[in-house]
């Protein structure tokens, strides 16, 4: 009997959660259905769901006609270059802080987070005039110094939280038997420090491809990325919504299914650690 | 044991980021400090001068001010309020067992990884567009009038896209902090007779409490500087209907290239988020400490 009502329960909830998350997707999927539409059919006073003549035409046109491809470039070189430049300075710092912690470590981390509080209008002027003044605006080059120190406290903290859960004892050990700091990194430390610092470098890939304040004002057409990009599809190109939605899927898809993968460690990055 | 070499080499390996990230902070604000106090127009080079508070006297009294503080706040308590509420319910009901849990997750989540520029465009085009919208298309099916809505309610419509993008990871944190809680505690009260209502309220909400507490001092720190959806969707107006704080020093400062003057908000922007983030940094401490 009280089988049958938690089955039944479970198919409320089960009816209830998918409708739900339906709604709250649906915007995405409608983006990707127009993407496949033609213009005329995008626009239609009476929008089909599914059953209209299916094309690739939009994909074809966007990766032709504009420029598409060297934006979606743009945004590659700018999200891994800051990414991996940052995770080059980060994890000495986050190595040195969880394994030889000082009096002014957790100082040094609250410092570090507070740099990420102030509010990126708070220093507009001062960065544009600075990119201006050395030729480093409308720059892959400009965006990835920025992005880089935008992004570096988080990097910093997510890989202290997770190297702080790699056990000293191992450390100790090696050294007892010998090892050189160098060979302490490189054969102890460095495995187990592995899928933390994938976890970093996937969350910062994410945040540094959706970046949205600073590659829309320091860059115009040369190195602007797709963030900047699709936002100049706001003026009246903007209309043609199947061509739209073809650019937007290609631009969010690769970061959806990077995101899919990455949950767990979303949260943790996010919240720098106060919820785990 | 921990030698002298070692806390040199620790030094050493903490020096650049911790060089750089100084730079970063105290460069650029010491900057717009200096450059608030001068009278500097982009368009008007050489007449910089010294002019003490003047921007500031300036930056208050601009009418758009009022409006643009009373925006900001709007904004960021209008999504607090639909992000947390929803973000509990959705919590709770994705805690249940059900089928296909983990791709419901997926399809909550989703949004959270659209970048900014693209969410506003879909819903500002593909949604809410009063001719070629959706929302216009079933309005029109059910013999209504289509709804302008970034005409009529521009900032309600700029709450609801935000709001649809930050939804996801609110429920994410709460859900993850679901998760920790006591499940034979649960069950002790459901054996003693507690209804589902009495079990929210006395052992769910308490426990939410922390992770609500995040939530909302994290999403305030991003909320302060949403742009891109106000750029790509009203450009701030009509006239200041959509104006915010961040969005009214890129117009001083990007649009009319008065630097003193977008200096002078840029520091206003700067101690509102301080405000903010003493509070936050205070809870991240004491976890620090736990």
């Amino acid at each position: 009997m009280s089988r049958a009502v938690s089955t039944r329960r479970k198919a409320v909830v089960t009816a209830l959660a998918w409708g739900v998350g339906l709604v709250i997707f649906f915007p995405i999927l409608w983006t990707v259905l127009t993407s496949f539409k033609t213009e005329g059919e995008a626009i239609n006073a009476h929008p089909s769901f599914l059953f209209f003549d299916w094309t690739l035409e939009n994909y074809h046109t966007v990766n032709e006609r504009s420029d598409y491809l060297a934006h979606f470039w743009n945004s590659v070189v700018i999200a891994l270059g800051s990414t991996l430049i940052g995770l080059l300075i980060a994890i000495p710092a986050a190595w040195s802080m969880a394994f030889v912690p000082g009096k002014r470590t957790k100082d040094l981390l609250m410092w570090m987070l507070s740099t990420k509080m102030m509010p990126a209008v708070g220093v507009l002027v001062p960065i544009y005039l600075l990119a201006r003044d050395t030729g480093l605006l409308d720059s892959k080059t400009g965006l990835v110094i920025v992005l880089t120190l935008v992004n570096l406290p988080i990097i910093v903290w997510m890989l202290y939280t997770y190297f702080k859960e790699i056990p000293g004892e191992i450390l100790e050990a090696a050294r007892m038997d010998g090892a050189s700091l160098g060979s302490e990194i490189l054969y102890v430390l460095t495995p187990m420090a592995v899928p933390g610092i994938a976890s970093t470098l996937l969350l910062n890939v994410i945040l540094a491809w959706n970046e949205s304040f600073w590659t829309l004002n320091l860059t115009a057409a040369n190195s602007a990325p797709l963030t900047a990009f699709i936002a100049s599809y706001s003026s009246p190109e903007g209309l043609f919504y199947a061509k739209l939605s073809a650019a937007s899927t290609m631009a969010i898809a690769p970061i959806l299914i990077l995101g899919w993968f990455s949950q767990k460690q979303l949260v943790r990055g996010l919240t720098f650690g106060a919820v785990k | 044991m921990a030698t002298q070499a070692s806390q040199t080499a620790s030094r050493l390996m903490l020096s650049p980021a911790v060089l750089l990230l100084f730079l970063w902070m105290i460069v650029p604000l010491g900057m717009t400090i200096y450059f608030s106090f001068l009278r500097f127009n982009l368009l008007m080079p050489g007449t910089e001068a010294f002019t003490g508070f003047e921007n500031y006297v300036y930056f208050f009294t601009d009418p758009a001010f009022w409006p643009a503080l009373a925006n900001t706040l709007t904004l960021v308590l209008g999504v607090l309020v639909i992000t947390v509420i929803g973000g509990v319910a959705l919590a709770v009901l994705l805690d249940q067992p059900m089928w296909g849990q983990g791709i419901v997750r997926v399809l909550v989540i989703a949004p959270f990884f659209v970048m900014p520029s693209v969410s506003a465009l879909v819903w500002k085009n593909m949604l809410m567009n009063p001719v070629n919208g959706l929302f216009a298309a079933f309005a029109r099916g059910l013999g209504l009038e289509p709804f302008d809505f970034f005409a009529d309610a521009p900032l309600a419509s700029i709450i609801v896209i935000v709001a649809w993008q930050w939804l996801p990871f609110a429920t994410l944190i709460l859900l993850t902090a679901m998760q920790s809680l006591d499940r034979e505690q649960m069950e002790a009260a459901e054996m003693d007779g507690a209804g589902p209502f009495w079990r929210f309220l006395h052992l769910t909400v308490p426990h939410l409490t922390r992770a609500t507490t995040v939530v909302v001092l994290i999403q305030t720190i991003f909320l302060l500087s949403v742009f891109a959806e106000i750029l790509v969707t009203t450009n701030g107006g009509p006239g200041t209907a959509s104006t915010t704080l961040t969005f009214l020093v890129y117009m001083q400062s990007m649009l009319q290239f008065d630097v003193g003057l977008g200096s002078a908000g840029g520091i206003v922007a700067v101690i509102l988020a301080n405000i903010v983030a003493i509070f936050l940094m205070r809870m991240i401490g004491r976890n620090l400490e736990a």
